[in-house]
């Protein structure tokens, strides 16, 4: 019988021939990801039960990302946390400040995250690694210290969604445009305990930057995983990162006739740049219906696991070059990873970014959750290539996040308010 | 069970809400405890008693992985969350740790705060003693009450690794 490519790899993982949704297994884990505010209660956790050694400590990955470089005591004391931690379990893939980046940026372009495998991480973002045709969800501290001890986690097989892009993308709109117009489209709890799996003419074209986006934000629509199979653009990619370059892996694919409960068909070439209104991913709405309002802004920000990769900073560079922001929005661009600040660096971007007057910081989650490094003061908005614009996310509860490109954002930046990045975009 | 109700209808409160972010960089749940629901509700700290619920509308924790939602929650002495529904984290969290987590969709139009509510596991019921009115609520599933009963699923991996004689224990 038929299965999708979450079935397979779930009942591969768990020593079943097949297994269909809501079926409940105790899955084999590849690979685990740790950050510094969910790892160290788990630390103590499997202290409290005993627990000495990790199962494997070659499956696990961990990167301070959060509140690092340490925004206060209680914060560094978790990086000193972890850090102790990973020395006492012999972690060998550990990424100190200075070779440190958001997890979900960090582990792919490291290699990490192979096709075929499961992996789970302690934060909700950890769908992003499904772009690589994994199957990836984010997971509490409990689960961390229980998968930590055992190397395996229990799941409920979640039923499937697919999502079929296709048409050409239209001039000014990316990954973030499609996502947000999916998630208008479903709702916040549309894809609700699914995997969201994409296919179509429109995600076969798309880089893996790209795919990561969508994959990012499917926690988002609910969902517990978002998933793209491995094909010739994957390939590529892994085959020039440090850690997968050399290694074999299973491209699964999903069955033709396997089942969906829910078939989602969008036409991208129909697309226009979207804006997510205050306080929910869903509130989507095109650009041009959004400039009339003419929404003035206090910051703009350029970061986060979902848009702060180098095709992000070309594109807010593309759009900023030569040209300055307004004096009322500062603005923040914060790379997801060292490599990619230093790859933005030796590319010219950031003279762009600094003649242009925005900030450049070193890669940290920090403002995007409202941490530190950009947090709003009560009244104020911004606008961001973050994830989520919830009440309070980015600092006080009566703040307001506006979710956009990183095309939108720079273009909002410049004008303060928000504005249509097409005109500042070149036609290609 | 009996507890009295504190009632947030609205759909999709996040952990954002539940517990801030900026509270994030400590995890012990007496601190955590005294920002819960901070910023859906910053005088709920002041008005909640042990055994008390919390009784809210449809996709109840999405947003962020953080169990840190459901340990303040518990550190308040909350007894248990009435949802009409779940994030799925949160969800996964709150029976990891043994959290009382129920789906009763309707129940929180159908609530006041401060109205006093017994919920029987047993009989799958929750009965309001200020109105009178009895709610049936969606079966804990098995492995979750399994779970729950187990205390958690810490507990469950601990006898689990002491049943194998675990190299790691």
């Amino acid at each position: 019988m038929s299965q999708t490519i979450t079935e397979k790899i779930l009942a591969r993982h768990s020593g079943h021939d097949r297994v269909r949704a809501n079926d409940l297994v105790n899955a084999q884990i590849d690979l685990i990801m740790c950050h510094d505010v969910t790892t160290p209660p788990a630390i103590s956790m499997l202290k409290s039960i005993g627990v000495h050694r990790v199962f494997d400590p070659t499956r696990i990955v961990v990167t301070p990302d959060h509140f690092v470089p340490n925004k206060d005591i209680q914060s560094a004391l978790l990086a000193k946390i972890l850090r102790a931690w990973v020395e006492e379990q012999g972690i060998e893939h550990y990424y100190e400040i200075g070779r440190h980046g958001i997890c979900h940026a960090l582990l792919p372009e490291m290699g990490h995250i192979l096709p075929g495998t499961t992996v789970i991480g302690a934060d909700s973002h950890s769908t992003t690694y499904g772009a690589f045709g994994c199957f990836s969800t984010g997971i509490g501290s409990t689960d961390l210290a229980a998968a930590l001890a055992t190397g395996e986690l229990w799941f409920k097989v979640p039923a499937s969604m697919k999502i079929i892009a296709d048409g050409l993308i239209p001039h000014g709109v990316f990954a973030k445009d499609i996502i947000l117009e999916v998630i208008r489209q479903i709702g916040v709890d549309g894809a609700r305990y699914m995997a969201m799996e994409w296919c179509g003419s429109t995600i076969d074209s798309l880089s893996m930057e790209s795919r990561m986006t969508l994959t990012n934000m499917a926690v988002e629509a609910g969902a517990k995983s978002g998933i793209i199979a491995a094909d010739e653009t994957t390939r590529r990619y892994l085959a020039e990162k440090p850690h997968s370059k050399n290694r074999a892996f299973d491209a699964v694919q999903s069955d033709a006739d396997a089942h969906y409960d829910q078939v989602v068909h969008i036409q991208v070439d129909q697309l226009e740049p979207m804006v997510a209104l205050p306080h929910l991913p869903s509130n989507g709405v095109g650009i041009s219906r959004v400039v009339k309002d003419s929404v003035v802004l206090d910051q703009a920000y350029i970061g986060s696991c979902t848009n702060a990769r180098i095709e992000d900073l070309r594109v807010a560079a593309q759009v900023l070059k030569g040209r300055h922001v307004a004096r009322s929005c500062r603005t923040m661009v914060v790379p997801a990873t060292t490599s990619i600040y230093n790859q933005a660096l030796r590319e010219g971007l950031f003279e762009i970014f600094t003649d242009a007057g925005c900030a450049i910081s070193t890669p940290t989650c920090g403002a995007c959750l409202g941490g530190y490094m950009g947090v709003l003061a009560e009244g104020e908005r911004c606008i961001s290539t973050t994830n989520r614009n919830f009440v309070g996310r980015m600092g006080h509860p009566k703040s307001e996040v506006f979710l956009a490109s990183p095309a939108t954002v720079a273009a909002s930046a410049i004008e303060g308010k928000i504005a249509d990045p097409r005109k500042y975009l070149e036609t290609p | 069970m009996i507890g009295r109700a504190h009632v947030y209808s609205r759909p999709h409160i996040n952990t954002d809400e539940i517990i801030p972010a900026r509270y994030l960089n400590v995890h012990a749940e007496a601190e955590l405890a005294k920002h819960a629901m901070e910023d859906i509700d910053s005088e709920f700290v002041s008005k909640v008693q042990p055994g008390d619920f919390v009784v809210v509308g449809e996709d109840f924790g999405c947003g962020s992985s953080r169990e840190h939602a459901v340990w303040a929650l518990r550190g308040a002495r909350v007894a248990g969350v009435l949802a009409g529904s779940f994030a799925r984290i949160f969800y996964r969290n709150a029976i990891n740790n043994g959290f009382l987590a129920i789906e009763c969709l309707g129940l929180s139009e159908a609530t006041s705060s401060g109205d006093q509510l017994e919920v029987d596991l047993a009989s799958g019921v929750i009965i309001n003693h200020t109105t009178g009115a009895t709610h049936r609520f969606s079966p804990i599933p098995d492995f979750a009450r399994e779970m729950m009963q187990a205390g958690g699923l810490l507990k469950s991996v601990e006898k689990k690794l002491k049943a194998t004689g675990s190299p790691g224990s």
